[in-house]
């Protein structure tokens, strides 16, 4: 295989990943790490420098969609980013000083953790939900566009809030993934923040999170060219016409099979961390 | 776009309705312009180098020119399909770091110094993960 077929082949199984994960929402990235290691036999460690680059330019391509629609909460987006920026650097010193075989390994299971999770449940927006002191202070309250107007929404849970987006933020910069799902969690779990708003806030965020240990990695010449380029464009394109494909389509059965298909990459990853063969 | 879109009730809201379509703007500039250098970067480096043997399985680091963004400048200038490449990538990490930078003015001009600290703190993180390390 040259180097024409490798980009070809590299670049075709991004522009499928991009396209999976924006339709079913689960997120492109996560699946790019296993396709480049396992399939393709890169080093964990480039594998995981081009990841990371095609997550910022998936965020980003997101983004400036959704601000349009008023639901992502700015303020929401940059006082927790404090934490994922750090926590974003943090991962990336981690994974500078750990094994390729460890970081497959924790790989593995953030997979298992991402599929469980999109099976999960969705909590529905609670009206009568109050306000902490510390959310009132920090003006994170916000209000919600709905065909009735303008619904507004009370935050809580600040501090579990803050430690989860810091957790969400080390695994970004460890695994070279935009942690989407901590994120959620983060947000409409423990601050009970109405799903749409996390969504597109989390979005918003991983971008900038992406960004912060970025800088590390290329720095530390993770970033390799040859790998970065057709998984950016692919990851790219495939995740635009993912988009724009997701108003028509039925996508329960497809986020089924995507979830399996990261079940199965996860317990891959793990197997291949421990027999050391990364 | 969505149905559920409607028109401002707050007063002050116009303002943030404007400032989100400026972000989202300068978000999608900033990818557009990104991709485009890595895709031409991408066609040059394919066919100067698309015949030879990529070779990825073990970490070596890529070189000292593809690593710092003065380094990848100057790489540029030279015509280094790779450097082009990267620069290209530097432009997709710049993008939403110039997104937190004009939240920044944004808060400024709302007159909440409060999140202008907050956005001040998340813009110096960055800029240390760019240009300190090393």
């Amino acid at each position: 295989m040259n180097i024409l077929e490798f980009t070809g082949l590299v670049g075709l199984g991004s522009l499928l990943a991009g396209f999976l994960g924006a339709l079913t929402g689960l997120g492109g990235g996560v699946v790019i790490v296993p396709m480049l290691t396992l399939l393709f036999g890169v080093n964990i460690r480039y594998a995981i420098g081009a990841s990371l680059v095609s997550v910022i330019a998936t965020s980003s391509g997101a983004a400036a969609a959704y601000v349009r629609e008023g639901y992502s909460n700015v303020r929401i987006g940059m006082f927790l980013e404090t934490a994922t920026t750090v926590g974003a650097i943090a991962g990336a010193a981690i994974a500078m000083r750990v094994s390729g075989n460890a970081i497959a390994i924790v790989f593995g299971l953030v997979l298992l953790y991402s599929a469980y999770l999109s099976s999960r449940h969705r909590d529905e927006h609670d009206p009568n939900q109050q306000s902490s002191k510390l959310a009132k202070k920090l003006k994170l309250n916000g209000t919600l566009p709905t065909p009735e107007g303008k619904l507004p929404y009370n935050v809580t849970g600040v501090p579990a809030g803050y430690s989860l987006m810091f957790g969400a933020g080390v695994l970004s910069g460890l695994l070279g993934i935009g942690s989407g799902a901590v994120k959620v969690l983060a947000m409409d779990q423990a601050m009970k923040i109405p799903f749409k708003v996390s969504t597109t806030t989390s979005n918003f965020m991983i971008g900038v999170t992406a960004a912060a240990s970025a800088g590390l990695y290329l720095n530390r010449g993770y970033i390799a060219p040859g790998i970065a380029m057709p998984v950016m464009l692919g990851v790219l394109a495939g995740s635009m016409i993912g988009a724009k494909l997701l108003v028509k389509a039925k996508v329960k059965a497809l986020r089924y099979l995507f979830a399996a298909v990261i079940v199965v990459l996860g317990i891959e990853m793990i197997f291949s961390g421990a027999k050391g063969r990364l | 776009m969505s149905e559920a879109s409607v028109t401002a009730t707050k007063p002050g809201s116009w303002n943030d309705q404007r400032i989100e379509i400026i972000i989202g703007t300068l978000l999608r500039t900033g990818v557009i312009l990104a991709a485009s250098v890595v895709l031409f970067g991408g066609v040059l480096y394919l066919v100067r180098h698309g015949h030879e043997m990529p070779d990825y399985r073990t970490f070596r680091g890529e070189p000292e020119s593809l690593k710092s963004p003065r380094d990848i400048v100057h790489g540029v200038f030279g015509v280094s399909a790779r450097a082009i490449i990267q620069l290209g990538l530097l432009l997709l990490i710049a993008t939403p770091v110039a997104r937190v930078a004009f939240s920044a003015v944004a808060f400024a001009i709302e007159h909440d110094s409060m999140y202008v600290v907050i956005t001040l703190i998340v813009l110096a993180v960055l800029s240390y993960s760019l240009f300190a390390s090393s």
